[in-house]
């Protein structure tokens, strides 16, 4: 325990970044498929936001996540959304949003990894009945709105903003963007408004893992250069490479100014599981195409434990 | 009857006086919706969306999450059609008191087809959560916010604008759910809604003196739709309903009451009297109305068909008729 207390904020978020990786990995294996290449992407932006960047209040919710509440509606007032994993909200308190919900499994093992949620809750993943959804939803653990329709969270977010900005509230509105959104009309509409009200308030980590459902984003569409759009915009754009603990949190202590601040982090799909490289370009999903493929992630997963073992 | 300019305009203002959490958005299209009075009067509650109709509508999601209440303006095709999914997901489904106030229904624009919007009805009335208003004239426009008020989920309001008739006294406000019976009889009941309805009023006038015995209801909620004293008014037509509506045939109140009907098993024949299933194009109000088949004469021919003989009713006998408002007989009729 006095080992715990002297950590470096940087020795428990690569921890908490390896976490996420294994027991992504370890959940693929077992469902003979799974988002993996995202959580190779955005281990060490998740790590960061939750162990240092973020200003969360403990979690209130359940370690164990409870069943599928129904959907919002007047005759269910015993709705919930996943939103009091993060803490419950108060002025001086972050806000986290996550927007790609293909990430939610990524999202999951991180509230695991940081004591958020209870492991069981990863194994209710995708299972019926549970809120522990595939494609995360409102009511899933760590969630907070319907961002599944990719490109309405960044919006919704602003919304949230402004309504803090208004209250003069201290608390930021944190929003967890996939590069892909950017093909997506209402981001840059939500961007131009960002910057039309001055959401100061607002820090966007961006995983630029340059790939998407049918594969690299530069022969789907491309989207660069995308610092210098965004700084069109009036953004506060900057570039960090995605895998480097105390690069991803150093924008995140820059004093806010009135511009929204985005970070884009330069990711790696395949850091970490060098195996995935084999399956470029289509990384969006890994489905094993057979026993034998799912062996070699099994091995690779052994090494993974045993090198954390002895880390 | 008295005609009234830029009702919404005013009474926006004077209605959100008191209340700090209405906020209103905007799309490039300030003046045209009449919410520039609100803008010059409260610029702190006032948002410029620009034109972006997809981060309005999950802006607006945003803010009502944080305890506003947001008044999104715009035609109401850049609503339904342009901004969908964004309503499905950031409004509908978390059921986030949002009000939207489409406007420019049917033909009431000469904007053409881009413009009109026909079919907002069916599109919205299937997305669950959603309540469905739509003002016949001043007067529902001026209560139909007091009206939804209390909902704690979103509203879809179909708006009118610039110079609108008072048909209904001003102390008679919209009621959700509840229609208004405008006249009583047995040969046929005629359910009108929108602006449609003072059209109908015109033809029922005419048909009362050729001894024709209307049930007429004005329809102002679409959803949702169960309403009892419909059902009664279903029930008590003897030769046939008739619908009347600004929409496409297709899903608006024609639908609705064919779905009413059906469900209670009443046998009767149905006229929807709409927007015959086809796109509008750019005219002025009246031309189209009497294109499509929406305006009093129309009505009239229908119902010479429902009781088999020529009324010899002619366009000049209706545009001789001078309407007054009407008082709502529901209380009346008990229902």
């Amino acid at each position: 325990m006095g080992e715990e207390i002297q950590m470096s904020w940087q020795v428990r978020a690569r921890r908490v970044a390896l976490g996420i990786r294994l027991r992504v990995l370890e959940h693929t294996i077992n469902s003979r498929g799974g988002y993996l290449s995202q959580a190779c992407s955005s281990a060490e932006t998740l790590a960061v936001l939750y162990t240092k960047a973020m200003n969360l209040g403990p979690s209130t919710a359940p370690m164990i996540p409870r069943p599928f509440p129904g959907v919002p509606a007047k005759s269910n007032p015993a709705y919930f959304t996943g939103a009091n994993y993060n803490g419950a909200p108060a002025p001086n308190r972050d806000r986290f949003f996550l927007s790609p919900a293909h990430y939610a499994l990524a999202l999951y093992a991180t509230l695991v990894e940081v004591g958020r949620m209870a492991p069981e809750g990863l194994a209710m993943f995708n299972q019926d009945g549970s809120s522990v959804e595939m494609i995360g939803a409102e009511h899933s653990p760590g969630i907070e709105v319907t961002c599944g329709s990719l490109g309405q969270t960044i919006s919704q977010a602003a919304g949230v903003a402004l309504a803090r900005k208004l209250r003069h509230e201290t608390g930021r509105v944190w929003v967890f963007l996939s590069d892909g959104e950017f093909q997506s009309g209402q981001t840059w509409e939500a961007i131009q408004a960002m910057a039309f009200y001055k959401l100061g308030n607002m820090i966007v980590y961006v995983d630029v893992n340059g790939q998407q459902c049918d594969g690299k984003m530069e022969d789907v569409m491309r989207i660069e250069p995308l610092q210098d759009r965004l700084a069109a915009f009036g953004i506060r754009a900057v570039q960090v490479d995605g895998h480097d603990i105390d690069a991803l949190n150093t924008p995140a202590e820059l004093s806010p100014d009135n511009r929204p601040l985005i970070v884009l982090a330069y990711t790696d799909p395949c850091r970490g599981i060098g195996l995935l490289d084999e399956r470029r370009p289509g990384l969006h999903y890994v489905r094993f195409k057979n026993e034998e493929e799912r062996m070699q992630y099994v091995a690779w997963l052994q090494k993974m434990q045993e090198q954390a073992t002895h880390a | 009857m008295e005609i009234l300019s830029r009702v919404h305009a005013r009474n926006l203002v004077e209605w959100a006086k008191d209340k700090p959490n209405v906020v209103v958005l905007s799309a490039d299209l300030t003046s045209s919706v009449e919410i520039d009075l609100f803008r010059d009067t409260y610029p702190d509650r006032f948002f410029s969306m620009g034109m972006a109709e997809q981060n309005m509508l999950s802006f607006a999601g945003g803010l009502a999450r944080e305890g506003f209440l947001p008044f999104v303006h715009t035609f109401a095709v850049f609503i339904y059609r342009r901004a969908y999914d964004q309503f499905a997901d950031s409004i509908a489904y978390p059921n986030l008191p949002v009000r939207l106030f489409g406007f420019l229904p049917g033909v009431t624009t000469p904007g053409g087809a881009t413009h009109q919007a026909i079919e907002d009805i069916a599109v919205l009335r299937a997305l669950p959560n959603l309540t469905i208003a739509e003002v016949g004239d001043a007067t529902e426009m001026e209560t139909v916010l007091d009206a939804i008020h209390p909902i704690q989920g979103p509203v879809y309001v179909r708006m009118l604008r610039g110079e609108v008739p008072r048909l209904f006294p001003k102390p008679e406000p919209f009621c959700l759910g509840q229609a208004r019976v405008l006249s009583t009889g047995t040969d046929l009941t005629l359910f009108s809604s929108g602006l449609c309805t003072e059209e109908a009023m015109r033809a029922t006038q005419a048909l009362a003196l050729r001894g024709i015995s209307i049930q007429h209801l004005h329809v102002s909620t679409l959803k949702p739709f169960a309403d009892p004293a419909v059902l009664a008014a279903l029930k008590q037509a003897h030769l046939g309903v008739i619908a009347m509506e600004n929409h496409t045939i297709i899903g608006g109140l024609g639908t609705c009451l064919a779905e009413m009907m059906a469900e209670a098993g009443i046998g009767k024949p149905l006229i929807r009297l709409g927007i015959p299933d086809t796109f509008l194009h750019g005219a002025s109000k009246p031309y189209l109305m009497e294109k499509y088949g929406l305006d009093a004469l129309a009505l009239v021919r229908q119902i010479e068909k429902l009781v088999g003989t020529s009324l010899n009713i002619t366009r000049q006998d209706l545009a001789d008729i001078r309407l007054e408002s009407v008082h709502s007989q529901a209380k009346a009729e008990g229902l």
